[in-house]
C-alpha cells in the first residue's frame, strides 16, 4: 500500500484517563507533574495506569482508555469499529474528531474530518428550524454559502418542511433528530465519522439514513469510519473492521472475519464473567448476584418452543422502593430481538429494605427464536435510578428441533423468528 | 514519506501562542451565527424584547444615583449624577460581561464541545462581539441622556479632542475581558470553586475601579492601589473624553495597554492548553 492512498494514519495512539472524582489531590498531582517537567523527567503519572478492564477494580487512579493504537485507512474505505461498551471506541472517535486530545501518539489525515457523532447538539430551542440548520451546519464546519446551496435538499430530506419556521423547542424529539441528521448528512468532509446515529428515528428514516451513508461511501468515494453495535449494519456498510478490546486493537480484518472473531471473544469473556468480583454498573445498592436462563421443563437445554425463564438473583444493601428490571435479548449480529421490562408491563415489584437476597423470575412465552446463540443484558433500577447492569455478555443457546414436525431440521437463514403457519388453497 | 502532505495532524500538544487565525477564518460564518444567536435568542418570548438592552443600565444607574449619589453623597466631580454613573456603568459592563461570559466558555458549552470540534476560541470571540454590539446600543442610551442634559442646559457639551482614543479604549477592554476570561475559563474547568468567586470578584473589582466615584476623590495613600487596576485609566479616560472631567494620563494608559496585551497572551496560552483536554476533566 503506497502512502498516497492512505487517508488516515494513526501511530502509537494512547489516551489516559484519571478515574474517580477530580477534587482533592489534583493540585498536588499538577504540581508533581510540573516539577517533573521542569527537571526534564517523564510525567510521573503516565507510568502507572493499567489496561482498561472495567469489570475488575484496579489499584491505580489512572487508566489507559486506548493503548498503542496503530492503523491506517485507505482512501474511500469504509472501516467499521466494533467492540464492547468501554472498549475505547468512543474515545478513539473523540480523538479523531478533535474533541479531546491524545495523551501520546499522532494522527495524520488527508482532508477535513467531519464527525457525525450524537446529532442534535448545538440546536438552540428559541431559534426556528431554518435558523438552526444554518447554526448547526456552521458548527459542523460548513460555510453559509454551502448551507444555502443545500438548504432545500436539507429541509426536504428532514421531512420537516411544514415546521421549518417554527422554533425548535416546539418540535417533537423525533423531528429534532431528523433535522439534525439531515444537516449532518449533507456535510461533505473528505473523512466522515459516524457513531451509532442509525439507531435513531423511525424505520422509514433509518432506511433513508443508511441509503445516504451508502451513497457517501460508494458514490463519492469518501472515507468513512463507522462505529456501531449493530453487526448487521457494520457488515452491510463496511469493507473491513477494527475490533477494539480494553483499549487495544484485537483484530483489524476484512469485515466478516472481524465480526466472527469479535463474537468469539465476547463468548470467551462471558465464561469468565465472575459474579462475585464484578463491580456493579450503577449505584450498586441493589446488585445482580446471579443470572440464569432455562426452559420451564426439566431439561437444561432450550428448544424453540420452550417457555423461557429468566432467573435473576439480587442482593440488596437494605435499600427499598420501586424495583424495575429490564431484559434485552440480542442475536449474534447484536440486533435486539425482544425486550422484557417491568416498565412495559407496568408491574410493580416493591423491594423492602430487609430483603437482602431476592430472586425475580421472568417467564417468556416462546418467541420461536431461530436456533442459534443469543445474548442478553439485564438492568436493575430502584426508584428509577440505575442500580446495576450487565451488558450483553450473558448468553444462551436455542437448539434446533423439528419445529414444523416435518421430520427435517429448520432452515435458520430465513428471518429472525419462526412462526407457526398454515397454507390454505381456496377454489373459486 | 517526509514530503507527504497531511491536512490534519492531531498530536498531544500544540503551539501555545497560536491564535489559529487560518482556522478561525474558516469558521467566520459560525462566529457571526453565534453572535446573531446570542443577540436574537436572549430576549425571545419577552414582552419588552430588545428594550431590555436599555432598561438594565438605566435601572443600575438609577440605583447608583440613589444609593451612592444621594444617600452616600459620593462626589461626581461636579457632573450630573445620571451622566457620571452612566458613563462608568456602560463601559464597566462591557468589560465585566465579557469577562464573566468568557470564563464560562468551557463549563457552559461542555455539551456541544464534547461532540463536535470547532476552534474553541470562536466562543469567547463571539461573546466579545455580542457584548460590543450591546455596548454600542447602550452608548446610544448614554448619548441620549447626554443630549438631554445639553439641550436642557444642565450641562455644557464638553467632548474633547482625545475622543480619537476611543477605539484604543475598546481594544484594551476587549483584551482585558478576554485575557481574564481565558484564564478563568481554564481554571474553572478544573476547580469549580472559582465559579462562585467570579461573580463576587467582578463586583469587588468594580469598587476598586472609579466607576461609582472619581479617581480625584481618592486619598493619595490609596490612589496607588486604584491606579494599579488596569481598568482605572479606561473609565477615567472615557469620562475625560466625553465629559471633560477625570484624568487623562498617557503613561497610565500605556500601563493598561501593556497589561492587557501580556494578560491576553498568557490567557491565550492557557486557553490553548485547556481546549485539548478539558473534556476529560469537565
Amino acid at each position: 500500500m503506497s502512502d498516497s492512498e492512505i487517508a488516515i494514519k494513526v501511530e502509537n495512539l494512547s489516551k489516559q484517563y484519571r478515574l474517580g472524582t477530580v477534587g482533592t489531590g489534583t493540585i498536588s498531582h499538577d504540581l508533581n507533574r510540573w516539577w517533573a517537567q521542569v527537571r526534564g523527567k517523564e510525567d510521573p503519572f503516565l507510568k502507572i495506569g493499567e489496561t482498561n478492564d472495567r469489570s475488575k477494580a484496579g489499584n491505580s487512579d489512572y487508566v489507559w482508555s486506548l493503548k498503542d493504537i496503530n492503523f491506517e485507512v485507505k482512501q474511500g474505505e469504509v472501516l467499521g469499529i466494533i467492540g464492547k461498551n468501554g472498549a475505547g471506541k468512543s474515545t478513539l472517535l473523540k480523538i479523531l474528531s478533535k474533541v479531546t486530545g491524545p495523551t501520546t501518539g499522532r494522527i495524520s489525515a488527508k482532508g477535513r474530518i467531519g464527525a457525525l457523532l450524537e446529532v442534535g447538539t448545538g440546536f438552540h430551542p428559541e431559534l426556528t428550524g431554518r435558523e438552526n440548520i444554518f447554526l448547526n451546519g456552521a458548527i459542523l464546519g460548513m460555510t453559509k454559502v454551502e448551507i444555502r446551496a443545500k438548504l432545500d435538499e436539507i429541509i426536504d430530506f428532514s421531512g420537516c418542511a411544514r415546521y421549518v419556521d417554527t422554533p425548535v423547542k416546539r418540535y417533537s424529539s423525533g423531528m429534532k433528530v431528523r433535522l439534525a441528521f439531515a444537516v449532518a448528512a449533507f456535510l461533505e468532509p473528505e473523512i466522515l465519522i459516524v457513531d451509532e446515529v442509525l439507531a435513531v428515528g423511525d424505520a422509514e428514516f433509518q432506511k433513508k439514513a443508511i441509503g445516504k451513508m451508502q451513497d457517501v461511501s460508494k458514490g463519492d468515494g469518501r472515507t468513512v469510519l463507522f462505529v456501531s453495535h449493530n453487526m448487521a449494519a457494520v457488515e452491510n456498510l463496511c469493507s473491513s473492521a477494527l475490533v477494539l478490546d480494553k483499549g487495544m486493537i484485537r483484530f483489524n480484518l476484512e469485515v466478516k472475519e472481524a465480526i466472527d472473531n469479535y463474537l468469539k471473544i465476547s463468548v470467551e469473556q462471558n465464561e469468565l464473567l465472575d459474579f462475585k468480583s464484578r463491580i456493579p454498573n450503577g449505584m450498586g445498592n441493589v446488585q445482580i448476584s446471579h443470572v440464569d436462563v432455562y426452559p420451564d421443563n426439566e431439561s437444561r437445554f432450550i428448544k424453540i418452543r420452550d417457555t423461557l425463564v429468566f432467573d435473576i438473583d439480587l442482593s440488596n444493601k437494605s435499600a427499598q422502593g420501586k424495583l424495575d428490571i429490564g431484559i434485552r435479548v440480542f442475536n449474534e449480529r447484536e440486533t435486539n430481538i425482544f425486550s422484557c421490562s417491568t416498565l412495559m408491563t407496568k408491574t410493580s415489584l416493591f423491594l423492602k429494605s430487609f430483603e437482602n437476597n431476592i430472586k425475580v423470575l421472568c417467564r417468556v412465552n416462546s418467541p420461536f427464536l431461530i436456533p442459534g446463540r443469543y445474548f442478553f443484558s439485564v438492568q436493575v433500577n430502584l426508584n428509577n435510578d440505575q442500580q446495576d447492569r450487565i451488558e450483553r455478555v450473558l448468553q444462551f443457546e436455542v437448539l434446533e428441533e423439528d419445529f414444523y414436525s416435518t421430520g427435517s431440521k429448520t432452515n435458520i437463514n430465513k428471518g429472525e423468528v419462526l412462526v407457526d403457519h398454515v397454507w390454505i388453497k381456496n377454489e373459486n | 514519506m517526509s514530503q507527504e502532505h497531511w491536512d490534519t495532524v492531531i498530536e498531544p500538544k500544540s503551539a501555545l501562542f497560536d491564535l489559529k487565525i487560518k482556522e478561525l477564518r474558516q469558521y467566520k460564518d459560525l462566529l457571526l451565527l453565534f453572535v446573531r444567536r446570542d443577540l436574537v435568542a436572549q430576549y425571545k418570548q419577552t414582552i419588552l424584547g430588545p428594550i431590555w438592552y436599555f432598561i438594565q443600565p438605566i435601572l443600575t444607574t438609577l440605583t447608583y444615583v440613589l444609593i451612592f449619589g444621594n444617600v452616600a453623597g459620593l462626589s461626581t466631580d461636579g457632573l450630573p449624577k445620571m451622566l457620571f454613573y452612566l458613563a462608568g456603568v456602560t463601559s464597566w459592563r462591557y468589560f465585566a460581561d465579557s469577562l464573566t461570559k468568557t470564563s464560562e466558555t468551557f463549563s457552559k458549552n461542555a455539551d456541544i464541545f464534547g461532540k463536535v470540534y470547532f476552534p474553541r476560541a470562536i466562543m469567547p470571540i463571539s461573546i466579545t462581539i455580542t457584548n460590543l454590539v450591546t455596548y454600542g446600543v447602550q452608548l446610544i442610551l448614554f448619548f441620549a441622556f447626554y443630549a438631554y442634559y445639553v439641550v436642557s442646559r444642565q450641562f455644557d457639551l464638553s467632548i474633547q479632542r482625545e475622543l480619537a482614543l476611543f477605539p484604543v479604549l475598546i481594544f484594551i477592554m476587549m483584551l482585558l475581558g478576554l485575557g481574564f476570561g481565558f484564564i478563568l475559563s481554564a481554571l474553572t474547568t478544573k476547580y469549580r470553586d472559582l465559579k462562585f468567586l467570579i461573580t463576587f470578584g467582578v463586583q469587588l473589582l468594580m469598587y476598586g475601579t472609579p466607576v461609582i466615584y472619581p479617581l480625584s476623590s481618592i486619598p493619595e495613600e490609596y490612589k496607588i492601589y486604584i491606579m494599579a487596576n488596569p481598568m482605572t485609566p479606561i473609565i477615567e479616560t472615557f469620562r475625560y473624553m466625553f465629559l471633560g472631567t477625570g484624568t487623562l494620563d498617557y503613561g497610565h494608559l500605556l500601563y493598561s495597554t501593556v497589561f492587557a496585551i501580556v494578560l491576553f497572551i498568557i490567557g491565550l496560552a492557557i486557553f490553548n492548553r485547556t481546549e485539548k483536554n478539558f473534556m476529560d476533566t469537565v
